[in-house]
């Protein structure tokens, strides 16, 4: 590593750094200056009294400084100590336990999206402008633009409820039984990844059409190279580092946070359920604690995106702060 | 609901390039030297499936315009009104909307309670158009929003650089790095329990403006960085220069010179930050966060669909087959309006 590039992957860290400093700022102010959401009164219950409200804030300790009560929480979330106002939980333990379930849908979704990603734009990039091509966009701009939550209502009621395929919602751990592990994610896959298959395969169309033109394959059809090898070879490996770059970005946002209307509707109690089910709550430690955790991903995976570019791209650590 | 690298986001903006019209001009009537938004006129002109797709979305606006009309002069209900004890006429004969049993009557095709009922014994028609008006209000409200705040910062950022330019891309990192249907649920359930209020301004909690404005902030990155790429280019270039040298004063040549460069890529993104908001507001009324009951929006009347989806799928299908119709229309549209402009423009908005 050229020590240009450790300064340019130091100073992105650093930002990062930053950048996670403020949302949780943020995030902790907004829920202590929204109308009623005072958490002492509502723990205190149906009919609280004065002093067992009193009580309850002395105890956690809201009758402190807001950066006080700022600064506990976030030790608290490092040290693993964050319990949620109402179940009593363990927030970090919540997580962790989620956290399988989320990364099974995410990266399973992630594969398969790629996979008919790359097929269908290469696809319709190769019949560009004919029939089959005009059908594969119109496929594709349907997918982007069909809610997933709906789209996945609809497939747990029809091919689970109603057919019986599949099971209609739920999870069933890897090591219980590996097929019945797949055999409920394949509808939470599939609804999950309709978008994003949309999505990349419209880019990488345009890319290799873009690619194409480019005077470098030209050469390689003048010196004779067969059809097949110019494709590989020199059009779809410069294509695909684009939808690769959104390929990793996405993958962050989708463990971050992005699929909780997924996890909501198939009821795969992963981490974005488990935020959707405190939220419901304004249950503050669980949201503080998904939302630094979603952000977390968003921002490292945005930064080693931009460190491997600037690893590929040497322009991109010299200008760095100018151009951007 | 992540984006692409800086790079990327910074060269998804459009502008008129000669070389970009050339390259186009198949068509003869296509002569050098004609106006940039005549040609885009004429390009678009000839793009049927794009121009019926405007129409379309058009005719749903004008549909959910009408809402009060067909409520009542047709159904002669309100969106709210509920008929649970009714009876209603299917064949001559006498039918309960809502059966002893809960379920609710399907369509009936005919004035009263046309898609059929809701398990309050609301009339879905009357729900779907003003639910409508709801979702297309807070799409269109929120995707002006983003533009005005997006545009602004862009600008600012990429004219004056240095410290300005280093705090606005800062704050749009931050937006960037919110999981933003996370947090977009949290802030409108908490909103919606106790409304806003900055000193003189107060939002009741039930009010559109919450997401609406919760929409409008998640999607300023999206458009803020393209304007702030293509303005960080325009600021060196001799027209700029020209008008420095004239002694115009920087906001006017920001709002005279640099402005109307970037109109293009404004026309470009406001179909798509329209499409991306409706499914967004569907998605935040969906967890509970957006538009609030009794109030219809499509997203509110899904979620409710969805909690009886055995008893009566048609509460699902109905409201998300108008939403499924409108995005796919404006998607449409604006990619037509993207060729027509620009053929090379990459524009990414998530949802």
């Amino acid at each position: 590593m050229s020590s240009d590039l450790a300064r340019f992957a130091i100073r992105r860290l650093l930002s990062m750094l930053a950048v996670l400093f403020a949302v949780s700022v943020v995030v902790f102010l907004i829920f202590n200056v929204v109308p009623n959401g005072d958490p002492a009164v509502r723990m205190a219950g149906k009919i609280p009294t004065e002093t067992q409200i009193e009580a309850i804030r002395e105890e956690w300790g809201f009758d402190e400084p807001l950066y006080v009560q700022y600064a506990t929480m976030m030790k608290n979330l490092f040290t693993g100590e964050t319990v949620s106002y109402f179940t009593q939980q363990d927030v970090v333990e919540e997580i962790w336990k989620g956290l399988p379930r989320t990364l099974s849908l995410a990266v399973g979704a992630a594969l398969i999206w790629m996979a008919f990603a790359i097929a269908l734009g290469l696809y319709s990039a190769l019949r560009a402008g004919r029939f089959s091509d005009r059908v594969v966009t119109v496929l594709a701009l349907i997918g982007i633009s069909m809610p997933v939550f709906w789209l996945g209502a609809l497939m747990s009621y029809y091919l689970g409820y109603k057919a019986g395929i599949f099971p209609a919602s739920g999870y069933v751990e890897f090591s219980d039984d590996p097929f019945q592990w797949f055999w409920h994610l394949v509808m939470p896959w599939t609804a999950l990844s309709i978008l994003f298959i949309g999505f990349y395969s419209r880019v990488l169309r345009s890319d290799i059409l873009e690619t194409m033109g480019e005077d470098y394959v030209r050469t390689a059809r003048a010196k004779g190279l067969s059809e097949r090898r110019v494709l590989l070879k020199h059009v779809l490996r410069n294509s695909l580092i684009p939808i690769i770059t959104l390929w990793g970005l996405d993958f962050g946002a989708v463990i971050g946070g992005a699929a909780i209307l997924t996890e909501t509707v198939f009821n795969l109690q992963g981490v974005g359920q488990y935020a959707a089910d405190a939220i419901g709550q304004l249950d503050l430690p669980p949201i503080m604690a998904v939302t630094m955790f979603g952000a977390f991903f968003i921002v490292i995976f945005n930064t080693l995106v931009d460190i491997a570019y600037a690893a590929l791209d040497p322009r991109i650590r010299l200008e760095g702060e100018t151009s951007r | 609901m992540v984006s692409p690298s800086r790079e990327e986001a910074e060269s998804a903006g459009t502008e008129f390039t000669l070389d970009s019209s050339e390259e186009l001009s198949g068509d003869p009537a296509e002569r050098p030297g004609m106006g940039p938004w005549r040609l885009t006129g004429r390009r678009l002109r000839r793009d049927k499936v794009a121009l019926v797709s405007g129409v379309v979305f058009l005719l749903i606006i004008a549909a959910c315009m009408a809402a009060p009309l067909w409520a009542d002069k047709v159904a002669e209900t309100t969106p709210e009104e509920n008929h649970l004890s009714d009876q209603v006429l299917i064949d001559g004969k006498p039918t309960d909307v809502v059966d002893t049993l809960g379920k609710p009557i399907g369509p009936t095709w005919s004035g009263h309670f046309f898609l059929g009922a809701d398990s309050n014994g609301r009339d879905i028609m009357v729900r779907l158009l003003y639910g409508g008006r709801n979702s297309l209000l807070i799409g269109l409200a929120a995707a002006i929003g983003t533009i005005a705040v997006g545009l602004v910062l862009g600008l600012l950022a990429g004219y004056y650089r240095g410290r300005a330019d280093s705090v606005i891309r800062w704050l749009l990192d931050v937006i960037w790095a919110f999981p933003a249907v996370l947090l977009g649920v949290a802030l409108g359930t908490a909103l919606a329990l106790g409304g806003l209020s900055i000193g003189p301004v107060t939002i009741q909690g039930d009010s559109l403006a919450i997401p609406t404005l919760i929409i409008a902030i998640i999607y300023i990155p999206y458009l803020a960085r393209p304007v702030r790429g293509q303005a960080l280019a325009l600021r060196e270039r001799e027209f700029v220069e020209a008008a420095r040298a004239q002694g115009m004063g920087s906001l006017r040549i920001i709002f005279s010179e640099v402005l109307p460069n970037v109109a293009s890529t404004l026309v470009v993104f406001l179909p798509l930050l329209v499409a991306n908001a409706v499914l967004l507001e569907a998605a935040l009324s969906f967890l509970g966060a957006g538009v609030q009951p009794p109030s219809p929006s499509w997203g509110t009347m899904i979620a409710e669909g969805v909690d009886r989806i055995v008893t009566a799928p048609h509460l699902t299908i109905v409201p998300g087959v108008m939403l499924v119709l409108s995005v796919l229309s404006l998607n449409i549209f604006g990619e037509g309006v993207r060729d027509a402009l620009d053929p090379r423009a990459r524009v990414r908005i998530e949802h």
